[in-house]
Formats: C-alpha cells, sequence, structure tokens
C-alpha cells in the first residue's frame, strides 16, 4: 500500500474530512472493479434518462410549444432536471432500500459503528452507475443551454454552475424524507416514490403545465419546480407563470436547506422510534 | 386417465393463481401506497398531455382532453397488472440454481408461472389498478365507450396483453441461464417499455419511422391495444384485428419461450450445474 | 469473584470507585406485537415483555457467560446494551455511556460480535472492510496496520485477506468478524453466539484467541451461547436468565456443583445386570436395551469418572463407554425448574 512507504502519512490524525473520503473512495474502486457489468449498468442508466426524454421530445415534435417553451429550453429543464437528480440518486438513492435493512435486521450492524448511519448509507451504498444518468443530463444541459441563446454574465453564470448542486442537494433532502419516513412505513416505501421520483418527472417538465394546485404543491411542499424549471427562467430570462416568477430561479438553495433542515430532523425522529420499537 | 389428469392440472393451476392472488392481499400498506403514488404519476402525465392538448386546439391526433384522460388512467391502472417495469423472480432461481426444482414438478413450468402470475394480476388490477382509476374519473374524468361491446373485448384484450407481457419478461428472465448478469437487460427492456407500449404517450403521436419501429414490436400489444379497446377510441370492430396481432405475439413468444427454456435446461445439464 | 447473588444496589453514576463496567439496573423491555386473532381479518395489540426487571453489575475485565433458552431475552439484552434499543424502564450504564443517547461514544469503545449477521463488506475484500472500520474508529495508518497484524495472526487470517467477503468460508468468515470488532481494541467486548456453526477446530482456535486477547488487554468479556464449551473456555462467571430476568449469576465453578449430578455417564455391558450399586454421588438414571445399557448420572465434583468406573467394573466388566456432558439447555432448564419451585414452595 503506498501509506506504508511514508511513514508520515501513516500517523496522520483522521479528521472528519478523511474518514468521509475514505469511505467514499473504498465504494468507488469497488464498483469500478467489475468493468463489463458497470459499463451496461451504465449505459442502461443512460439510456433511460435518453428514452424520457423521447417522452417530450415527441409532443414537442407536435405541438412545437410545451408550457410556454420551446424543445430547446423544454431540453435545458430536462437536463438541469436530469443531472441534479441523477446526483442526488448517486449518492442518497439506495435510502429506498432501508425498509428492507430495518427487516433483515441489517441496519443494527450500522448503529453499532461511530459513524452517522446516514453517512455509512450515502457512502457505503453509493451506486457510481447512476454516473450514466448524470452524464447524459450534463451533456444536454450544456448543449441545450448553448443552443438556446444563453447569455452569461456574472450572476447568470454563477446561477447556471450552482443550480444542479442546489437541486441535487434537494432531492438528496428529499431521498433522506423518504428514507426517513420507512422508519413508520415499513411496508409503505412506495408512498416515497411519489415525492422522489415524482418530484424527478415535475422537474423535468416545464413547470407551467400543471394546473395551480399541482403547481402549488410541487413548489411550496414538494419544491420540485425549483430545481430546474425555474432556474431555467432565470438563465434563459423567460417569463414565469403565475406562482412561479422567474426570480424564483434563485430559490433553489434556500429551499434546499430548508428541506434538509425537515430532512435531518424526520431522520433523527426515525432513528429515535427505531430504537425505541425495536424495528 | 387423461380426463382425471386434465382436472387435477386445472384444479393445481387454479390453486397456483388463488395463492398468488391471496399473497399479494396480504400486503395492504403497501397496496394502499401504490395506489398513492400511481395517482400522483398519472396526474402528472395528465397536466402534460393536457398542455399539449390545449396547446394544439383542444384535439392533439384524435385525441381530446377526455381521452387524453381515460387513456392516461387505463395506462395508470394496467400499469400494475403487466408488471411493465419487468419481473427478477425467474433470473433469480435459474441463478441460484432452484429452477431445478420447478422443472421437477408435474406441472409444466411456464404453465406454474403463468397461473401465478395472473393470479398476481388479478391482484394487482383490482387492488392498484381500479383505485387509481376512480380518483381519475373524480379528477379529470373519463370518456367512456359508447358501444357496450368494448368492455368485453377490452377485457379479453387485457388478458391477452398481460400474456404478452409475461411471455416477453419471461425471456428476459431465462437469459439468466447463459448471462451471470440480467440487470442491464431489464434496464433495457423497461426502456423499451416506456418508449414503445404506448406508455409515456399514445404512440399514434409518434413521428412515422418510430411508429413503425413500435408496431414491428410486441410493446404496442401490452398496454396500447388494451387501452384503446377499453376505451372504446378503437370501436370493437376494429379492434379485432389488433386483438389478432396479440394472439399472434403470443404464439410467437410463446414458442420462443418453450424454445429457450430447453436450450436452458440443456445447457445446464451439460455443465452439470 | 463476585457473590453468587449481587445484592441490589443503588445505581450510583457519581461514584466512580463502584463504577463498572455494565450497570443494569431493573432493566425492562416490552415489545408491542399485533397477533392475529383466529377467525377474524384483525390484528389484537399485545405486549411482550421480553427482559423483566433484569439487574447486573459486571466489573471491568471479568468475563461472563450469558446463557438462558430461546427467547429467554438475551438478544434483547445486548441490544439494550449496545445503544440499538432504548428500554422501556430501568437504567444502563455501559462503561459509563447511557447506551441509546450516546451510542456513537459507546460504539468507540465496545466490540460487537453478532453471530447472525455480518459487519463485513460482502463484495470487498476482508482487508477492504478493515480500512473502513479502521478509518471509521479513526486509527491512523500505523495503528490499524499494527493491530492488524496481531489479529491477522491470533485469528490465522493471512491467507484469505485480499478475498472478498463472500467467498470465505463460514469459519474464516467468523474470524474475520471477530477481527473487525476487535480492530479498535474496545474495553468491552460483547459476543452474540459468536462460535455458532462452526466446526469444533474454527472453535478452539476462536476461543484460544479471545483469551490471548483479553490476557493482552484485560478486556471485559460478555458473550451469548448455546455451546457450555463456550463458557468454559472463556467464561470465569455464569449468568442464566430465564424469562427477561437473571435465575442465577455466580462464578462457573460453583455452578455445576448447585446442580448436583449434570454429567451422565454411559455404559454398556458385557453380560446384562440388573440396576447397580453405585457410589453416594451416582445415581442410576435407567437401564435399557435389556440390562445392557446403563445411563447413570453423577456430579462431577464429587466423583470422578475413574473411581465411577473402577466401582463398576467391580460388579460388571463394561465393554463400551461414553460421557455426556450436560447441554446448556438442560442446565438453564433445570434452574429455572429449580426456581419454580422454590418460588411456589
Amino acid at each position: 500500500m503506498a501509506e506504508r512507504s511514508r511513514p508520515d502519512l501513516a500517523d496522520r490524525p483522521v479528521s472528519t474530512v478523511r474518514m468521509v473520503l475514505t469511505l467514499y473512495g473504498s465504494r468507488l474502486r469497488s464498483q469500478a472493479s467489475f468493468r463489463t457489468s458497470f459499463i451496461a449498468d451504465v449505459l442502461g442508466q443512460a439510456l433511460i434518462v435518453s428514452v424520457e426524454f423521447l417522452e417530450l421530445w415527441v409532443i414537442l415534435s407536435q405541438v412545437g410549444v410545451l408550457g410556454g417553451m420551446t424543445l430547446t429550453q423544454v431540453a435545458v429543464v430536462y437536463g438541469l432536471g436530469a443531472l441534479a437528480f441523477g446526483i442526488a440518486d448517486m449518492f442518497f438513492g439506495e435510502i429506498d432500500g432501508l425498509s428492507a435493512q430495518i427487516r433483515s435486521g441489517k441496519l443494527e450492524v450500522l448503529l453499532i459503528r461511530p459513524v452517522p448511519m446516514l453517512l455509512q448509507i450515502s457512502s457505503l451504498d453509493l451506486s457510481l452507475r447512476r454516473i450514466g444518468r448524470i452524464a447524459v443530463g450534463l451533456v444536454m444541459y450544456v448543449a441545450a443551454l448553448t443552443i438556446a441563446g444563453f447569455e452569461p454574465s456574472a450572476a447568470t453564470l454563477l446561477l447556471a454552475v450552482t443550480a444542479p448542486l442546489a437541486g441535487a442537494l434537494l432531492f438528496g433532502a428529499l431521498f433522506t424524507i423518504a428514507g426517513a419516513m420507512q422508519f413508520w412505513l415499513i411496508e409503505g416505501r412506495e408512498f416515497a416514490n411519489a415525492f422522489t421520483y415524482g418530484g424527478n418527472y415535475v422537474a423535468t417538465t416545464p413547470g407551467a403545465v400543471f394546473a395551480l394546485p399541482m403547481r402549488a404543491f410541487f413548489t411550496f411542499v414538494v419544491p420540485a419546480t425549483l430545481v430546474a424549471y425555474a432556474p431555467t427562467l432565470a438563465l434563459l430570462d423567460l417569463p414565469g407563470p403565475a406562482l412561479i416568477p422567474a426570480w424564483s430561479g434563485w430559490l433553489g438553495l434556500p429551499a434546499a436547506v430548508l428541506a434538509w433542515i425537515v430532512a435531518g430532523a424526520l431522520w433523527r425522529a426515525g432513528v429515535r422510534r427505531y430504537t425505541g420499537a425495536g424495528g | 386417465m387423461p380426463q382425471i389428469g386434465t382436472l387435477a392440472r386445472v384444479s393445481t393451476y387454479w390453486a397456483v393463481a388463488a395463492a398468488a392472488f391471496r399473497q399479494y392481499s396480504t400486503y395492504r400498506l403497501a397496496t394502499a401506497a401504490g395506489v398513492f403514488t400511481n395517482s400522483v404519476f398519472g396526474l402528472i402525465r395528465a397536466s402534460i398531455l393536457f398542455a399539449a392538448i390545449t396547446t394544439a386546439g383542444g384535439e392533439l391526433s384524435g385525441y381530446t382532453i377526455a381521452q387524453a384522460a381515460t387513456y392516461v388512467w387505463l395506462g395508470q391502472a394496467l400499469l400494475a397488472p403487466i408488471e411493465a417495469f419487468g419481473t427478477r423472480e425467474v433470473s433469480q432461481r435459474v441463478h441460484q440454481g432452484d429452477v431445478a426444482i420447478d422443472l421437477l414438478r408435474p406441472i409444466s413450468f411456464l404453465g406454474l408461472y403463468y397461473a401465478q402470475k395472473l393470479g398476481r394480476s388479478a391482484f394487482l388490477l383490482l387492488g392498484r389498478g381500479i383505485p387509481p382509476m376512480l380518483i381519475g374519473a373524480l379528477l379529470t374524468g373519463l370518456a367512456l365507450p359508447e358501444d357496450p361491446w368494448s368492455y368485453p373485448l377490452g377485457m379479453l384484450s387485457l388478458l391477452l396483453a398481460i400474456t404478452v407481457a409475461f411471455l416477453a419478461d419471461m425471456l428476459v428472465n431465462l437469459t439468466a441461464f447463459w448471462l451471470l448478469e440480467t440487470r442491464g437487460l431489464t434496464v433495457v427492456y423497461t426502456a423499451l417499455m416506456n418508449l414503445l407500449s404506448g406508455l409515456l404517450i399514445p404512440i399514434v403521436w409518434f413521428p412515422d419511422w418510430l411508429l413503425a419501429i413500435a408496431r414491428a414490436t410486441p410493446f404496442p400489444s401490452m398496454l396500447q391495444t388494451p387501452i384503446d379497446t377499453l376505451s372504446g377510441r378503437i370501436p370493437p370492430l376494429e379492434a379485432l384485428p389488433l386483438l389478432g396481432v396479440q394472439l399472434g405475439w403470443i404464439a410467437l413468444l410463446a414458442l420462443a419461450a418453450s424454445a429457450m427454456l430447453r436450450a436452458g435446461v440443456r445447457s445446464v445439464e451439460v455443465q452439470g450445474g | 469473584m463476585s457473590p453468587a447473588v449481587p445484592p441490589p444496589q443503588p445505581l450510583d453514576a457519581a461514584s466512580p470507585a463502584a463504577d463498572p463496567a455494565v450497570a443494569l439496573t431493573g432493566v425492562r423491555r416490552d415489545y408491542v406485537v399485533r397477533a392475529p386473532v383466529a377467525g377474524s381479518r384483525r390484528r389484537r395489540r399485545q405486549v411482550v415483555r421480553a427482559v423483566d426487571a433484569l439487574s447486573l453489575r459486571i466489573g471491568h475485565g471479568e468475563t461472563v457467560g450469558f446463557v438462558g433458552a430461546n427467547g429467554a431475552g438475551k438478544s434483547t439484552t445486548i441490544k439494550m446494551m449496545t445503544g440499538i434499543l432504548q428500554p422501556t424502564a430501568g437504567a444502563l450504564r455501559i462503561l459509563g455511556h447511557d447506551p441509546v443517547p450516546e451510542r456513537r461514544a459507546l460504539a468507540r469503545r465496545i466490540g460487537v460480535v453478532f453471530g447472525q449477521r455480518s459487519q463485513l463488506w460482502w463484495d470487498l475484500p476482508l482487508r477492504e472492510s478493515y480500512r473502513i472500520l479502521g478509518t471509521m474508529h479513526r486509527l491512523t495508518d500505523r495503528q490499524r496496520e499494527a493491530r492488524l497484524e496481531r489479529l491477522v495472526d491470533g485469528l490465522e487470517l493471512g491467507g484469505f485477506l485480499s478475498r472478498p467477503v463472500r467467498q470465505l468460508s463460514l469459519g474464516q468468515r467468523m474470524r474475520g468478524e471477530v477481527a473487525a470488532a476487535l480492530l479498535h481494541s474496545p474495553e468491552l467486548v460483547v459476543l452474540d453466539e459468536p462460535t455458532i456453526g462452526l466446526d469444533m477446530v474454527s472453535k478452539e482456535g476462536l476461543r484460544r484467541f479471545l483469551r490471548e486477547d483479553r490476557a493482552e488487554r484485560g478486556t471485559t468479556l460478555f458473550l451469548t451461547t448455546h455451546d457450555m464449551g463456550d463458557v468454559e473456555r472463556l467464561c470465569e462467571r455464569i449468568v442464566v436468565v430465564d424469562s427477561g430476568a437473571v435465575a442465577y449469576d455466580g462464578p462457573l465453578e460453583s455452578f455445576r456443583q448447585r446442580l448436583g449430578a449434570p454429567r451422565e455417564l454411559i455404559v454398556d455391558l458385557e453380560e446384562p445386570a440388573s440396576e447397580l450399586s453405585l457410589p453416594g454421588a451416582a445415581r442410576t438414571l435407567a437401564v435399557d436395551a435389556g440390562g445392557i445399557r446403563h445411563r447413570i448420572a453423577f456430579s462431577g465434583d464429587a466423583l470422578t469418572v475413574p473411581a465411577l468406573l473402577t466401582a463398576i467394573n467391580q460388579q460388571v466388566e463394561v465393554r463400551d463407554l461414553s460421557l455426556r456432558e450436560p447441554a446448556i439447555e438442560d442446565l438453564v432448564r433445570q434452574i429455572s425448574a429449580r426456581n419454580r419451585r422454590g418460588g411456589t414452595a
């Protein structure tokens, strides 16, 4: 091992940052080692994202404008949404399987380690194959932005870069909330899919297509429209529909912070319930 | 005595199907969760289609708002019984070698799994399919067929669709005899299903080349055909040829599945696994 | 050595002199289960008491075997001790920590082996699991490698360190699990059925290393098991739990004495004989096979096997013999039966 040949490193104390990096790193190494099935998985993920975009493409080839947006503008929304969801899915997607871990008792093993459970689940179940989704999303986002005539200023460039990360944070919080719900609804984990995968569906769609009650729900309760649609309005300087003005494109990060406050509280309550009820 | 043998076999299949139905009916919270999620996805899909149709001036390639609503909610209702996202049980049993036990049973392998599928699908239709449709009817309304013959013909088409989906899914699962990892193939199957079955958008909206590709696959027979038949968008007389296409796919896929099963069993015997 | 039945002491966390490694005071744990009601689709809420008024004090460096029948409350007790489960009532102090609220601080100081579930990473080489666990416990690379060297040596892991865990045999994996629990040199080691499913050689190897490691580091050892051999080779003190409460607590050597004659000698005779006359500490349990096979129970402390054999050989000729050590379940059953008799008398 490389560490052995450098004695100064061997005595380096383990900071929290180094611990987190080691945990994620070990998972990356192990997944990349199954070459063929890994490549097939990555391509499969890329295929799914592409096929889902075809839905919007077919509709737009028929009508020209959907929710007030042209094909290129819709592609910006879709690419940005897919990119944000892909990142969150990579880090938190496996929380979906929490109920199985509760039932099998595997969760007990996580509890006897001196590391927060959420960090263990996120790092040690990291699914690198989602990189296929991330790659397609990124390419679409950048290409469509360019074609759509994005004119970067300092502020909009900052937004263009931070929007995918804010969106990923937001979806990460949604995944965590979905995971925490499984402490109460062990058999009902599909409920959570309505908000995670359903949120992804909404995020990759022009928000103006939704009737007002739904638009309100997916903006103020599950803020999926703030992930990609609202930032796209701000980036391309488009007028927003009722409830989602263009300036709300800047609200992704605050919404993500709020969502994480809720997610953290819910997760802690879930773990408390688990240690109280015994699974 | 073949008469008694046949009777005994039919009652075995019936028992298998009934057991599958009962097993699924015990997952009550999971069913409620599925209904909820199914309904939310239905609302999202309906919103997108409504927006497109409104932009097109109230009608798009033969679909009005009411017809699009019917299309969405029927699609959501059939999603669960069709098991559009694929199953993994058989491929896992092949990998673990348990399939040898299934093959030793005195009833046919495909028959056993088909009976299970029918029992499961019956519950999934009643438990997970009908409720979102009722929710949809309340929220967006449904267009009902004018010809009463659409109902029995639609139910028949649904049964055929479940059979087509069962056989296609079985083909994917049986590749486990030769592939160590079938997840990649399941992903491809799901992607094709999403696109070509008419699950996301009606296939008649496709550009001609994509429509031609879709019609050359069994996927429209799994969803688009029963939806069109049940909703009466395609009147009974015109639906009959589509049911014929479904039957054709069943024959073809059943032949392929049993051939694959035979070849798979042989390959296992050769390897001595 | 602790007294046979420790007097109930009020738990005083403030006085460090009396601070034991493990202190359970009147610990109770109820589960709520929903049992199906016959002839109805409804389910009835039912409260099941898994652990009831359990009190236990274990000093630093003690080795305690925690035994009892299935469902006696052993696993529940271990879950409460490790912070996985909150007690319904009562107080726990493990190494001075309240387990559930201070779970992570406690996790740094205890090592746990669940015989039934793995804490290794299935698809990674065994060595990689130790790298991850070492990082979690904030061991420097040098600390980890030094400790691992000792564990690899003592548990003979060298041959399969670079093999993925899923390819290991049960014995190899179990040794790997023990090394994972001991990697951070915990002060308290909790073992839940550590030798379950292992062959004799693996069991002995594991027990030998646990003794060595304890001798080197003065660890406190707490283990549940169904194997009396584990208790005999590893523990000085035995605690029997029955229906969620302590049924016996004391040194191992007085455990058997209290039970009278739990060992069993089976002799097959050349010629049939009726009941043999035996020394006082032995008695005939049964005469089978028409007087050929005699089953004799005797107390292992009052009477040695050779002395008993001599007494038998004076009367008849022995063709074959076998010795049966009492199964832990039998001893436990005896203890509970005696306690119940004592309770009703």
